[in-house]
């Protein structure tokens, strides 16, 4: 058994629509993000990794393993879905508990598992009320526990952060990140940039069904190449600098901060940048503070690739 | 086939892991029916079940107790159970208990929490028929005992030794066999419509005409039809008159032996075309 997420050559077809085509990766262990904007293939690949639908074509394995061997690979994974429905008359605990009882597992062993899971969503106040009655939240948050209830070493989740308020987000952030750092697969399809990219090991961008790019976001955003990179370096005299980086003839783009004290340099050879900059940091002829790349997250590689906000979409 | 062959199949066969398989479809009967057995969603199966036994039961009491005799209420009751249960209660109950058990949850986009437990499809599939199976048999097998109780009961003593001595308790135990069987069939086909088809509706309207006309059909197409096994096993013979010879099966002579053997399989035939569907089934609510 392996420890990858493999999708080889994979295209769903939906009648004449275009789920996803085409895609090859391999995910390793960490937190993985599915990036683009709607319609873009996300759920179709989280559906397609969770045997909800099957391939048209092409084949996919999760850590070795095939969704119709259900008992093995269920155990392994668990999956959030985007569908906000429930089975109708059921209470937050049922429904967790219920779902552990079809493992064929014993009712204490269930009980013991759910009552877990509903206290690590902080939602165990409200896990005897029917779901019917529950915020988007809360409903969220109990889809949630329910996918992690079994210890699952593989996490699909489909926008997780949906419906959630700013603390509650934080909270499921950091137990993804924690989820993560235990070695366990975590792929998050999610509209919130910002976020993502601040948990994610890796991105992959799609659109149109298409994975148009796939890594580490940094690496993701070297590949990007023709586009001109963003950075922002903090200094004094800032003027000076942004004089002498404009020589360069890779240099696009030299603006002044707000705050007087940096400056916005766009580059299209980050690489020959970095040289020149140290070159005038052993000259003297300015002390650097910092140095950040301003563009170097996922909304802006998206913007690059897609030529839309992510934010947005 | 070697005998390696079958010693090896044996082998494969002894080590899956029927006990596990035995929990979970006990997991899926006791969930469905602790949230289907009783439902305002399935007033109307309770209608269809208990609506004879109450007319009955009317009957009995505005009529102030007076009688006809009770080989004409036998032949009564064998009308109402072979031209109302059998024909139009059982199939119609089932369509609406078994036709739910996964386009209903398809429908209310609540099927992907079945399918994304480590249970496979076949086991559920087996599960959540049996679950089906169990409220069937609850509701009909009750409604017509209480029939056949409720038909009798007035008479006293007479009834009671008609019951007891006569061949009451025999006609009672083929009711309940037919109506088991009637359950088990209808209720494995309309499962499979109900993957089959987003409206299984307008085939069970095809497949009851199927079975009305069982009867003319070849030998060979009767052994597709629930109806042609089960008149076999039907305790009592309703004389057909007027438009109710219409509803009128008339089929070779079988034993009965060989009708519940075939009914049986039949049902255990669609079982297995409805694993191989399930398999199959993706999850795509929106085109739902």
């Amino acid at each position: 058994m392996n420890d990858r997420i493999e999708f080889n050559d994979v295209s769903k077809f939906y009648g004449e629509v275009l789920g996803v085509n085409r895609v090859t990766l391999t995910l390793p262990p960490g937190i993985t993000s599915l990036v683009g904007p709607n319609g873009s293939g996300k759920t179709t690949l989280m559906n397609l990794m969770t045997g909800l639908i099957r391939p048209t074509k092409g084949s996919l394995s999760v850590m070795g393993m095939l969704p119709s061997s259900a008992y093995e690979f269920f155990r392994a994974v668990g999956y959030c879905t985007q569908f906000d429905y429930f089975p109708r008359g059921v209470s937050g605990w049922d429904f967790v508990c219920d779902s552990l009882l079809l493992h064929g597992i014993g009712k204490q062993q269930a009980r013991q598992l759910t009552e877990e899971a509903i206290n690590r969503v902080d939602l165990a106040q409200a896990a005897k009320r029917d779901v019917a009655g529950y915020s988007k939240g809360m409903r969220q948050k109990v889809r949630l526990a329910q996918a992690i209830a079994h210890h699952p070493t593989v996490l699909v989740l489909d926008e997780p952060l949906n419906g959630l308020d700013p603390m509650a987000r934080a909270e499921s952030l950091a137990l993804f990140q924690e989820l993560g750092k235990q070695g366990m697969h975590v792929v998050i399809s999610s509209h919130i940039l910002e976020e993502v990219d601040r948990i994610s090991d890796r991105v992959v961008l799609m659109t149109g069904g298409y994975v148009i790019a796939e890594g580490d976001i940094h690496q993701v955003r070297q590949e990007v190449r023709d586009k001109p990179m963003q950075i922002l370096v903090r200094c004094g005299r800032p003027e000076v600098l942004a004089s002498r980086i404009f020589e360069l003839d890779h240099c696009v783009e030299a603006r002044l901060h707000n705050d007087g004290a940096g400056v916005f340099l766009r580059t299209q050879d980050v690489d020959q940048f970095y040289i020149l900059l140290n070159k005038i940091v052993t000259d003297g002829i300015v002390q650097i503070e910092s140095i950040m790349p301003a563009d170097d997250d996922a909304n802006a590689i998206y913007q690059y690739l897609i030529g839309s906000d992510g934010g947005q979409a | 086939m070697t005998r390696e062959q079958v010693a090896s199949m044996r082998k494969s066969f002894i080590e899956q892991p029927w006990r596990l398989w035995a929990t979970q479809i006990a997991a899926v009967v006791r969930l469905e029916t602790r949230r289907n057995l009783f439902t305002w969603r399935g007033a109307w199966v309770y209608f269809l079940a208990f609506a004879p036994a109450v007319i009955i039961f009317i009957h009995a009491v505005a009529s102030n107790l007076r009688f006809e005799t009770i080989s004409e209420d036998t032949n009564v009751l064998a009308a109402i159970f072979q031209f109302y249960y059998l024909r139009l209660g059982i199939f119609f109950g089932c369509l609406g208990i078994f036709a739910r058990l996964i386009r209903g949850e398809m429908i209310e986009r609540s099927l992907h929490y079945y399918f994304l437990s480590p249970i496979r499809r076949e086991v559920l599939l087996v599960g959540k028929f049996l679950a089906g199976a169990v409220r069937a048999l609850l509701l009909f097998e009750f409604a017509v005992v209480l029939s056949f109780v409720l038909m009798y009961l007035p008479f006293g003593a007479a009834g009671s030794q008609y019951v007891f001595d006569g061949p009451g308790l025999s006609q009672l135990f083929s009711y309940v066999t037919v109506t088991a069987l009637a359950c088990l069939g209808y209720g494995a086909i309309f499962l499979l419509f109900s993957m089959l088809m987003k409206n299984p509706a307008p085939a069970a309207l095809m497949l009851m005409g199927w079975e009305f006309i069982s009867s003319v059909l070849p030998p060979l197409l009767q052994k597709f039809s629930i109806a042609a096994y089960l008149k076999h096993l039907l305790p009592v013979a309703v004389p057909a008159q007027g438009i109710f010879a219409l509803l009128t099966v008339n089929t070779e002579p079988i034993p009965q032996w060989f009708a519940v053997l075939g009914a049986l399989m039949l049902t255990a035939g669609v079982l297995v075309v409805s694993c191989w569907r399930v398999r199959t089934l993706e999850i795509s609510y929106t085109t739902e």
